[in-house]
């Protein structure tokens, strides 16, 4: 259904995704502070390799995605949130207390709560794209 | 040790790349895991027999008073000796058994994952830690049974296994529950040393039934015994560890643990020995039917299972004392023995009993290994399994209850095993060679090791138990069992009395009914039509009785059309919501009417977009104005200040149209529009939900019982969480569980997503199979 893209949305779409994935870990970095976070993250780059898949469709977005299936992203984002529950009980403290640690040359503040939130980032972009991608293969063989 | 049961299931994940990097000797890499935790509890057993019950408490959610804390008293310590010393022997054995095979990394994973789940249930302090250990052993169960997945009937046994084992399961939740209702507490230490007498209690027949079900059915007590011989399925080394030695001993295991607090009682004594002595007779008969060396063993696996429920419903002092002599000395031999049954059946390439013979001369290691330990079972002197047979009927000679049922089925049951032990210790090894479908050898060292081990364990144990340290342990675990001290002092001579005239009859009778095993097996299939009637046909039954009335309802309420779905789930709604609303609160209207100009203009957007949604011809334009609507509540959020929502609305509103682009365009235009009169149906049921939802609205506005809780959360994000951003503190701290559970919502929703489409588009590619083609065809309507 989706015929490959206009010229201008080629183009667009070209130069838009990278500024959108970057955005969108903006987004993740910022979003404990201000407006931003995993969950709208998640969805800014799932959006950018939408937009991409619209104009150059799935092969050329899953080249872009070089080897990595959606699929794993959606586990890689569920271990994230896995993980980031346990450094609270080596410090004896109960399950999914918040751990801050700041990185001194750089001043940033790593958490917890950041690596939880990198979890919920790749488990909406990995189910959001899994679930377009999906849709686009079942319409690109079908007349 | 709570780090190194949760690390066994780390190790079971890592297993697939240690595979990878290590090949064949994975295995060897593997059984140090429970070798070393074999090593640990040795250490700590001087410890828990001189001070007795140890808890090591890991707390986990202080607030709610959940902790992960494991009790290691005598009972535990015995269980997990046995679990992590035949462990290291099944790990060992396994390598050589499964060598080159190509799914061996997946055996390793659910073996090592049962190992550590297993652990953890007989450590379990708190009653939900122990019952999600539990359900862990009956899920890696699920998967071993199952393990050569392409054979139809490893499937259907390992589903079979799985229901029985997960249907007693929720019964025991159940009586856990009602446990910790009852004594108040849901740790294991605090109700066991409580003073109330739960006896007593008016939950006690409720709980103590449940419990009961929960453990009949993991430990294969009659009638739910059927499940066990059919998991033989599953490859010898699974056969050996979980469906002798550990798993099904689970059952006992919660039965020997609330005996103090709940044992005693007349129905505890009556519904104990009677079930137990039933299962013991049970098993030990249908044992002689079979030629099958797996299903021979696993019956006279259920024999010894009903003799251990048994035991602990006569609960007297010998009881015991017999109890644990028994447990320990029948995990060994017959672990032994399953992993004999291996050999031959990896060497000889047959499993029948009666296909081979002669191998002695080729096997001869084996043959004594086979030899000792079947020995053992039988209760020949001065292996330990004497001690365990001759202090078992000794128990069942002094029940205070049924006493003269208990000993007969004691003795005839005896008389069985005994005969059991005869066919597989000699049948295969003597007598004259048969042609069998591969050449035999010697089994390899790592084949020979674990089973040798456990063989002439059983051996030394019964020569010599008070110096290898038997009986400080089995004294520490009676204790446990019977919650008072109550020293054990084997020995393999009581002088002549009357269990040791039981002994010597049934050994004769025994080898009697060997020597005709032939014929009596032939007069025995006369019997075939009655058995059919078992209670296995009754699970059956049970079964189609499920998927007959799940076609019915199915055929019923999932019949494909949304447009049905939609109109009963609002119907619902509006019967629930407007009785609630209508009976509980009198919504109040006290609206100020201060709207500004902007308001009205987005609301008004808003009713645009769904007026239009309604009326429009065709999907593409549905779909935009409902989009139209979603970014116009975007807009709302923002006008009042929350970014957060306003962009997450916005996105999800994208994200939404693109996906509903992506399905709709697909279909065909509108082939058939709704009839006035069904325009009319909906029509009423979309103006009564929304007028219901205004009213819902102005009810939870006008209502007022709780301080709101986001002062607390604007007070404390940026001191205690360290953000400024309050929806996303919420979001990654304050409620990070649930978000935690949102984020598996959503992954198995997309995995479902993609499983459905790959299996539509599988369809139009011709691969339908079967079960494809009865799957319900969702037809294309407007």
């Amino acid at each position: 259904m989706v015929k490959s893209g206009t010229i201008i949305l080629n183009t667009a779409a070209r130069f838009l995704m990278p500024l959108q994935l970057m955005f969108s870990v903006f987004l993740l970095l910022r979003g404990h502070d201000e407006p931003g976070g995993g969950f709208i993250a998640g969805l800014v780059a799932a959006g950018a390799f939408t937009l991409y898949l619209f104009a150059f469709g799935v092969s050329a977005t899953k080249e872009v995605l070089r080897m990595v299936d959606p699929r794993d992203l959606i586990g890689a984002g569920l271990f994230f949130g896995m993980i980031s529950v346990v450094p609270a009980w080596f410090m004896g403290q109960p399950f999914l207390t918040a751990q801050w640690w700041t990185i001194p040359v750089i001043d940033f503040k790593a958490s917890t709560p950041l690596i939880f939130d990198i979890g919920v980032y790749l488990a909406v972009l990995g189910s959001v794209m899994g679930m377009v991608m999906a849709l686009m293969e079942v319409d690109k063989d079908e007349p | 040790m709570q780090f190194a049961v949760l690390m066994g299931f780390v190790l079971a994940a890592s297993s697939p790349l240690l595979n990878r990097w290590f090949g064949e000797r994975t295995s060897l890499l593997l059984a140090l895991f429970p070798a070393f935790l074999a090593g640990w509890f040795f250490s700590q057993a001087p410890l828990v027999l001189s001070d007795g019950p140890q808890l090591l408490e890991w707390s986990w959610v202080p607030s709610l008073g959940i902790s992960l804390s494991f009790l290691l008293d005598g009972l535990s310590l015995l269980f997990g000796l046995l679990i992590t010393v035949i462990g290291t022997c099944v790990l060992v054995y396994a390598g050589g058994y499964l060598k080159g095979h190509q799914d061996i990394a997946r055996f390793h994973l659910a073996l090592v994952a049962f190992m550590a789940s297993m652990l953890g249930l007989v450590l379990a302090d708190g009653l939900l830690t122990l019952f999600i250990f539990w359900e862990l052993t009956s899920i890696t169960s699920y998967l071993l049974i199952g393990f050569n997945h392409t054979d139809i009937e490893a499937r259907k046994s390992a589903r079979q296994g799985l229901f029985v084992t997960v249907a007693g399961g929720l019964a025991l939740m159940a009586g856990l529950v009602l446990l910790g209702i009852a004594s108040g507490s849901w740790s294991l230490s605090e109700i066991l040393q409580s003073d109330d007498d739960l006896r007593q209690h008016a939950l006690y027949a409720p709980m103590l039934i449940c419990l009961l079900l929960g453990a009949f059915t993991k430990s294969a007590q009659f009638p739910f015994h059927f499940w066990l011989p059919n998991a033989m399925a599953a490859p010898t080394p699974v056969s050996a560890y979980l469906h002798s030695a550990t798993m099904v001993k689970a059952g006992i295991y919660l039965l020997a643990r609330l005996q103090p607090e709940l044992g005693g009682t007349a129905m505890w004594v009556t519904i104990l020995s009677v079930v137990g002595a039933t299962t013991m007779l049970t098993g030990a008969f249908l044992a002689i039917h079979h030629t099958n060396i797996k299903k021979l063993l696993a019956y006279s696996t259920i024999m010894a299972l009903g003799t251990l429920t048994m035991l602990l419903g006569i609960g007297s002092e010998y009881a015991m004392t017999a109890f644990v002599t028994f447990l320990l000395a029948h995990s060994m031999y017959k672990g032994a023995l399953f992993m004999v049954a291996g050999i031959l059946d990896h060497e000889t390439g047959t499993k029948d009993v009666t296909a081979m013979g002669g191998l002695r001369s080729v096997m001869p290691v084996t043959a004594v290994i086979a030899f000792v330990a079947a020995l053992s079972l039988a209760g020949v002197p001065p292996l330990f399994g004497f001690i365990g047979k001759e202090l078992m009927l000794e128990a069942a000679l002094g029940a205070e209850r049924i006493q003269l049922l208990l000993v007969l089925f004691a003795f005839l049951a005896a008389i069985l095993t005994i005969a059991v032990a005869a066919i597989i210790a000699l049948r295969p090894f003597y007598g004259a060679r048969h042609e069998t479908p591969q050449t035999p050898h010697e089994a390899p060292l790592s084949m020979l090791i674990g089973p040798g081990l456990l063989a002439f364990g059983s051996l030394a144990l019964g020569l010599a138990p008070a110096v290898l340290g038997a009986d400080a342990l089995l004294t520490s675990a009676a204790t446990a069992v019977a919650g008072e001290t109550l020293p054990v002092s084997l020995s393999l001579w009581y002088g002549v009395n009357v269990a040791l005239i039981m002994s010597v009859v049934s050994l004769i009778f025994g080898f009697l009914l060997f020597k005709r095993w032939d014929s009596v097996r032939a007069q025995l299939a006369r019997l075939a039509p009655v058995m059919r009637h078992g209670p296995e046909a009754g699970y059956e039954g049970l079964m189609n009785g499920v998927v007959r009335f799940s076609e019915w309802q199915t055929r019923l309420l999932q019949n494909g059309y949304m447009r049905n779905y939609i109109l009963v789930m609002l119907v619902v709604l509006i019967a629930l919501i407007g009785n609630s609303i209508l009976l509980r609160h009198s919504p109040q209207l006290a609206l100020s009417l201060d709207v500004r100009f902007h308001e009205v203009i987005v609301v008004g957007t808003m009713a645009m977009g769904a007026l239009f949604a309604t009326i429009s011809r065709s999907r593409l334009g549905a779909v935009v104005s409902v989009g139209i609507m979603g970014f116009s509540i975007a807009l709302i959020f923002i006008l009042f200040s929350a970014p957060d929502l306003g962009i997450t609305q916005l996105l999800v509103e994208t994200m939404t149209v693109i996906l509903l682009v992506l399905v709709l365009f697909r279909l065909p235009r509108f082939s058939n529009l709704s009839t006035n009169l069904e325009r009319i149906r909906d029509g009423a049921v979309a103006a009564t939900m929304g007028v219901l939802i205004f009213l819902l609205i102005i009810t939870a506005w006008s209502i007022d019982q709780f301080e709101s809780i986001s002062t607390y959360m604007v007070e404390n994000s940026a001191p205690l969480a360290y953000g400024r951003n309050i929806v996303n503190v919420i979001l990654v701290d304050y409620r990070a569980l649930d978000t935690l559970g949102e984020m598996f919502v959503l992954a198995l929703a997309a995995i479902g997503v993609i499983a459905m489409l790959k299996l539509r588009h599988g369809e139009t590619e011709g691969k339908a199979t079967d079960s494809d083609k009865a799957s319900v065809k969702e037809p294309y309507d407007g």
